[in-house]
């Protein structure tokens, strides 16, 4: 995983709620046994006016000038601005997959799906949760000034705008660790290989008929 | 001090270390596979030279691109006819064979959709965390087991460590009391109450579902109201142990035996939340007025009673709402307040792993039973959720029943549910289905889903349109409760 950095990134709007993992990346994507490369069909239902299929050449196809990431504006967007309830439906990883493959780093809206969360962040991918005012008023902003921009303080848990204005959040201390440092989270639970060994024993123990083998 | 929830007991049961920034490390008991979120997870345990911490706890089986008809059955894997999907499900097979974990191929009688297949082999239980790269693991739940739906990179880290690493959640109760009306299913149930509470009423939260009404529920029933727990937003839905869950065990291949049995069944007795255990929210439901519930938006809370009506969206909480409802209607090709009973109908699909299990069919096959798929329908299809049910239905003859009333009868999988195979809506099709998400493509691009209960889906075929099965005569699913 990277490491996440101190950076200022141009901002893109997704003006809707309840966005699902099926909008961020459709089933058909999802025969690809790789983690790389989903980025081309991230909204892939939004973005382009036919239907896709795994594998095609993209370049070609007809894109729909309505949707956002179309826009010459938002050309090079590292954050993404979302409504409520963002991620929700099916578990699939290659929805931060692609997210991240097309380049966002942050997604900011008022709340995400559980299991989502968990997702992006072991991608690097860093969800600010803010108030539906401040994102609002985020939205009023990026709809207003042309190539707007926020800076993203993961160290200090601030959103920074471009008038100097400073939202805080919260993030749980550990994720926050593991993305500042890049970390493995594989590698870390592997230095309590004793304590889960000795849990395991007495789990057995206690319930063995949850380690039985079918007859 | 208060009580413990059942979330609680399953949660101090398996927590192997308490981190100080919050995070937990929990015991995983069983871990599902199938080959839509496995493989990127097999490829990394290679990559960083590890291997699975305990093999046996791993089952596998592939579901989510198996063709389901016949001709393309018979011949194995080499008749998937999509050469990615094909890549994937061999990907698997290779996967299973190269570290040694038990899987149900293709053609075995036991294949089927991962949650069909995890409860009907006993390898669900009681007390178990159970995990799969699958939102709908919690239809484990329904056996008082803790059991989380999870992301590929965490499908690994289970793989390599044999933990997850997790937040404890807040505890919510949703309590359905009373007795539910005759042709009122377990679908209706979940629906209503995603209705109530919303598709994000949940998160944060371990859903344990209780009270009169989901007591009386069989397994199957409480596998389709625990399955739906993630369309209310919450990874996690429960059901307290009684002799309904332990009944449904016995004798299942993966259950404990002897005096085995008789340990585990006295430590299930106790998987239960406290008379006195406090949960963070309670809602309650009346059961007596949940009707049949039919999906008319583009997720799943937007849905409504079969005598109700599409909704305006002008009459929304707020603006977010009303433009969701406007886009929805939009793209549903609904009016505001249309009846329900006149949506017309092109398909219909009965499966997934919320309703395709035996009493699902048996429910669906007494509607159907001496009747005929409306002319107007382009295609109605029941897709058994593994090749077990498929058995016991062909040994009742619910195959005949559909057969001659003009379904198509096909092999197990989750097939139009995602339609990641053949199987999918074209634009501007409407299918009544009883599946468990309407988000705007998902059985097919431009495909317009229509939630509602296996009775309902069977009584929408026959008249082309939504019909109330409790309008239905005598012989028909009204009765099936009864009997
Ligand atoms: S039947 Fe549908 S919801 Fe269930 S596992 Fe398969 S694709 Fe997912």
């Amino acid at each position: 995983m990277k490491k996440f950095t101190h950076f200022d990134g141009v901002v893109a709007p997704l003006d809707r709620a309840n966005v699902d993992t099926d909008l961020i990346i459709p089933k058909q994507f999802l025969k690809s046994i790789k983690r790389t490369g989903f980025g081309v069909n991230l909204f892939d239902e939004l973005r382009y006016l036919d239907e896709g299929q795994p594998g095609q050449d993209c370049s070609n196809r007809p894109l729909n000038p309505d949707f956002v990431l179309n826009q010459p504006r938002y050309k090079g967007a590292e954050v993404l601005l979302a409504r409520r309830n963002f991620g929700c439906g099916s578990s699939r990883e290659h929805a931060p997959w692609a997210l991240e493959d097309f380049g966002f780093r942050v997604v900011i809206a008022p709340s995400f799906a559980d299991i989502f969360y968990n997702n992006a962040f072991k991608n690097g991918i860093l969800l600010i949760t803010l108030s539906e005012e401040d994102v609002d008023q985020l939205f009023a902003g990026v709809e207003a000034s042309e190539g707007y921009r926020l800076e993203i303080d993961l160290e200090n848990q601030r959103v920074i705008t471009p008038d100097g204005k400073a939202l805080a959040f919260e993030v749980d201390a550990f994720r926050k660790h593991c993305l500042l440092n890049g970390l493995d989270d594989i590698g870390i639970t592997l230095q309590d290989e004793d304590a889960i060994r000795a849990f395991e024993q007495k789990h057995k123990q206690a319930r063995p008929w949850l380690f039985r083998q079918p007859a | 001090m208060s009580g413990q929830t059942l979330y609680d007991k399953l949660w101090n049961q398996h927590l192997v270390k308490q981190r100080d920034d919050g995070t937990a490390l929990i015991y995983i008991d069983r871990q599902l596979l199938h080959e839509v979120t496995s493989p990127q997870a097999f490829e990394g345990l290679r990559l960083a030279k590890r291997k699975p911490w305990r093999l046996d706890a791993n089952l596998a089986t592939p579901d989510h691109n198996v063709p389901t008809t016949l001709k393309e059955r018979a011949e194995g894997n080499i008749g998937i006819k999509d050469p990615v999907s094909l890549i994937q499900v061999q990907t698997l097979d290779d996967n299973c064979v190269e570290y040694g974990i038990e899987e149900f191929k293709i053609n075995d009688p036991r294949q089927g959709i991962v949650h069909v297949v995890g409860p009907e082999q006993g390898a669900t239980l009681p007390g178990m965390t159970v995990v799969c790269g699958d939102s709908h693991t919690a239809t484990h739940g329904a056996f008082g087991a803790l059991a989380h739906g999870i992301g590929t990179s965490e499908v690994e880290h289970v793989l390599a460590t044999q933990c997850l690493l997790a937040q404890k959640m807040k505890n919510m109760q949703v309590r359905v009391e009373g007795k539910l009306g005759l042709g009122v299913t377990a679908k209706d149930v979940v629906l209503a109450i995603i209705g109530e509470i919303g598709t994000a009423g949940g998160t944060g939260y371990a859903i344990e579902f209780a009270g009169s009404a989901i007591a009386s529920l069989s397994m199957e029933g409480r596998m389709t109201v625990c399955n739906m727990a993630i369309e209310a937003g919450a990874r996690v839905g429960l059901i307290a142990v009684d002799d309904t869950t332990i009944e449904y065990l016995a004798k299942r291949p993966f259950a404990p035996t002897a005096e085995q049995w008789e340990a585990a069944v006295a430590d299930w007795r106790a998987l239960v939340s406290d008379h006195d255990a406090a949960f963070d929210k309670v809602v309650t439901l009346k059961a007596e007025e949940i009707e049949p519930q039919v999906s008319w938006g583009t997720s799943p809370d937007m849905v409504t009673g079969i005598s109700g009506q599409v909704p305006d969206p002008k009459a929304a909480r707020d603006e977010t709402v009303q433009r969701s409802h406007t886009r929805a209607l939009e793209y549903m090709g609904l009016q505001a307040n249309q009846k329900i009973t006149d949506i017309k109908l092109d398909k219909v699909f009965i499966g997934s792993c919320t309703n395709s299990r035996i009493e699902d069919l048996r429910e669906a096959a007494k509607v159907a039973r001496g009747n005929k798929v409306a002319d107007s329908i382009k295609l109605a299809m029941v897709v058994p959720g593994s090749g077990l049910v498929k058995r016991q239905a062909e040994a009742e003859g619910l195959d005949k029943i559909f057969i001659e009333a003009g379904f198509e009868w096909r092999e197990p999988g989750c097939s139009m549910c995602l339609a990641m195979n053949a199987d999918k809506l074209g634009a501007g099709e409407h299918c009544a289905s009883t599946s468990n998400r309407n988000f705007e493509g998902r059985q097919g691009y431009g495909g317009r889903t229509h939630l509602v209960s296996p009775a309902m889906a069977a009584a929408a075929a026959i008249a082309g349109h939504f019909v109330d099965v409790r309008s239905l005569p005598a012989n028909d699913a009204t009765h099936a409760q009864e009997a």
